[in-house]
C-alpha cells in the first residue's frame, strides 16, 4: 500500500516538473497514434462511405470480412507485421523493424477496419436518407460519397475518436514491432508495461496518469460529439 | 433551346419482388400547364411520379423524353412526399442542386437568397434546416427543386400535413412557375387543390390509369363510375 501511495506522489510530482522522459515518451505515443488514425482515416473514411452507397457483387462478404477484421488480436496483427518486415521478411530490405513506423503500420491495420466498420454504418442510414434526393438531383459518385461524408462528418469524427482510442491504449502489437527501444520506440503502454516489471512504480503511474487522461479526453469527445448529434444541432 | 417534351410512357411497368405495383401505363405528357394525378392511397400515384423522373426502374415498357436521358436528366426535379432535408442550413440546402452543378459560389448562394425570400425564409438562412417546421421544409424543399430552373417538375403530395395557409403560399409558387413555363406534375390527395390547380388530371387506380383527361370534362362530366365515386368522396378500391 505505501509502495502504491509513495508511486503517486511521485508520479504527480513528475507530471507537474513536465518530467523530460514522461514528456518524452508521452510525445511519441500522440506522434504514433496521430500518424496511425491519420492515414487510417484517409483510407477507412471513403472505403466505409463507398460500402454505404455502392451495390457490387462481394458487397455482404467484404463487410462480414470487415467487421471479422475488428476483432483481430493486436498481438497476431504485430506477429505478423513483425515476420513482414523482419530482415528475413518481404519487406525486410526497408530496414523498418524497430522504428515508429513499423509501429504506425501495426496500429493502422488495427484501427482501419474499426473505423471503417463504424463509418460504414453511419454512412448506411443517412444514404438511406438522402438517397432519392441525391438520384433525383444526379449528383455524381463522388459527388454523393462527398456529401455523406461532409454531413456526416459528425458520427466520422466518432469514429476516428474510437480508433485513435483503440490505437493509444494498444500494447501487444507495437511491443513486438517496436521492440520497447529507449529514446527510439518507447511508447506510453510498453513503458507502463517495462517499469511496473522493473517496480518502478512512479514512472509507471505518472504514464498511466497520462494515458487515463488521453482516453477521458477522447471519451468526453465523443460524448459531446453524439450529444450535439442528437440535438439535431449540426 | 430543344425542348424536353413530350413525355412518353409506353406500357410502362414497376414490378417489386414478383409484385405488380403499377402498369402497363401508356401517357403522353406535353404542352403546358398542370397535371394532377390523383387516386386512392397505394393506387400508385408516387411510383408513376417516379417512373416518369427515372428514379423507379421500369420492368417493362419505357418512358422517354424527347432529349437524351443525360440531357433530360437535370432538366427535371422531383419534390418527395415528405422532404428531404439536408442536414445544413438553409442557405448550403438551397445552393446545393447548383454546387453540384458547379456553379460559381457568389452565383449560387445569389440564386439561394433569392429564393429563401421568395419562399419567407429570408432570415433563416443559417439556420440547420433540421430545425425547420414541416411545412417550412416542404417549402424549401420545392425551392430548392426549382433552383435549376427545371422545365419540368414533379410534385407528390407537397401539402400533405400542412396547413391552410402554407398550402396557398405553394399553390401560389406552383402557379407563378406554371406562367413562366415550368410543366408540373403533381400527385394530390387534396380535391379541391386538384381542381384549383389542374389543366389535365388523371385517376390512378389499381397500379392502372383508369381516366384521364382535360380538367373541365374530368371533374365536370367523369364517364368512369369509379371516379365517380372518388371524387363524391366515397371509398374506392
Ligand atoms: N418499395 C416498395 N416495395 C414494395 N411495394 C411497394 C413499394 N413502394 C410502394 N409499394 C406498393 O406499391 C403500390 C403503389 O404505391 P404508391 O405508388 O406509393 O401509391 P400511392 O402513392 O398512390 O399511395 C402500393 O400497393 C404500395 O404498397
Ligand atoms: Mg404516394
Amino acid at each position: 500500500m505505501n509502495d502504491i501511495l509513495a508511486g503517486l506522489a511521485a508520479a504527480l510530482r513528475l507530471i507537474v516538473t513536465l518530467d523530460a522522459e514522461l514528456v518524452e515518451i508521452s510525445l511519441r505515443s500522440l506522434q504514433v497514434s496521430l500518424t496511425a488514425l491519420l492515414i487510417a482515416s484517409t483510407i477507412a473514411i471513403p472505403f466505409g462511405t463507398l460500402l454505404a452507397v455502392q451495390r457490387f457483387r462481394f458487397r455482404r462478404s467484404v463487410i462480414a470480412v470487415l467487421n471479422a477484421l475488428m476483432g483481430l488480436p493486436p498481438v497476431v496483427v504485430g506477429l505478423i507485421v513483425y515476420l513482414m518486415l523482419s530482415r528475413s521478411g518481404p519487406f525486410g530490405v526497408l530496414g523498418l523493424l524497430f522504428t515508429p513506423t513499423a509501429m504506425i503500420i501495426a496500429q493502422v491495420i488495427i484501427i482501419s477496419p474499426l473505423i471503417a466498420s463504424i463509418t460504414h454504418q453511419a454512412m448506411r442510414e443517412l444514404w438511406a436518407e438522402y438517397h432519392d434526393l441525391l438520384i433525383s438531383l444526379h449528383a455524381t459518385k463522388r459527388q454523393r460519397i462527398a456529401t455523406l461524408i461532409w454531413d456526416g462528418r459528425r458520427n466520422l469524427l466518432t469514429a476516428a475518436l474510437a480508433g485513435f482510442g483503440r490505437a493509444i491504449g494498444e500494447v501487444g502489437a507495437i511491443m513486438i514491432v517496436g521492440g520497447n527501444i529507449d529514446h527510439a520506440t518507447r511508447v506510453l503502454t510498453t513503458a507502463i508495461a517495462l517499469e511496473t516489471g522493473k517496480g518502478d512504480f512512479a514512472l509507471a503511474l505518472g504514464l498511466g496518469f497520462v494515458l487515463i487522461a488521453l482516453a477521458l479526453l477522447i471519451n468526453l469527445g465523443i460524448h459531446a460529439l453524439s450529444g450535439t448529434e442528437r440535438e439535431g444541432r449540426w | 433551346m430543344a425542348g424536353l417534351l413530350p413525355l412518353t410512357l409506353t406500357d410502362a411497368v414497376v414490378r417489386r419482388n414478383g409484385k405488380t405495383l403499377m402498369g402497363p401505363v401508356s401517357l403522353t405528357l406535353g404542352g403546358e400547364g398542370i397535371t394532377i394525378i390523383i387516386g386512392p392511397n397505394g393506387s400508385g400515384k408516387t411510383t408513376l411520379l417516379r417512373a416518369m423522373h427515372g428514379l423507379e426502374r421500369l420492368s417493362g415498357g419505357a418512358a422517354d423524353w424527347a432529349l437524351p436521358a443525360h440531357e433530360a436528366n437535370i432538366r427535371q426535379a422531383y419534390v418527395f412526399q415528405s422532404p428531404i432535408v439536408l442536414r445544413r442550413t438553409v442557405l448550403a440546402n438551397l445552393r446545393f442542386p447548383l454546387d453540384l452543378l458547379g456553379t460559381p459560389r457568389s452565383v449560387a448562394n445569389a440564386a439561394a437568397v433569392a429564393w429563401a425570400q421568395r419562399i419567407g425564409l429570408g432570415r433563416a438562412l443559417d439556420t440547420q434546416a433540421a430545425r425547420l417546421s414541416g411545412g417550412e421544409r416542404q417549402k424549401l424543399a420545392l425551392a430548392r427543386a426549382l433552383i435549376r430552373e427545371p422545365e419540368v417538375l414533379f410534385l407528390d403530395e407537397p401539402s400533405a400535413n400542412l396547413d391552410g395557409r402554407s398550402t396557398r403560399e405553394i399553390e401560389a409558387l406552383l402557379q407563378q412557375c406554371q406562367a413562366a413555363g415550368t410543366r408540373i406534375i403533381m400527385a394530390t390527395h387534396d380535391m379541391g387543390q386538384a381542381r384549383r390547380l389542374a389543366a389535365d388530371a388523371i385517376f390512378m387506380l389499381s397500379g392502372h390509369i383508369h381516366e384521364k383527361g382535360p380538367a373541365e370534362a374530368f371533374f365536370g362530366a367523369s364517364r368512369t363510375p369509379e371516379l365517380i365515386a372518388f371524387l363524391n368522396g366515397d371509398i374506392v378500391e
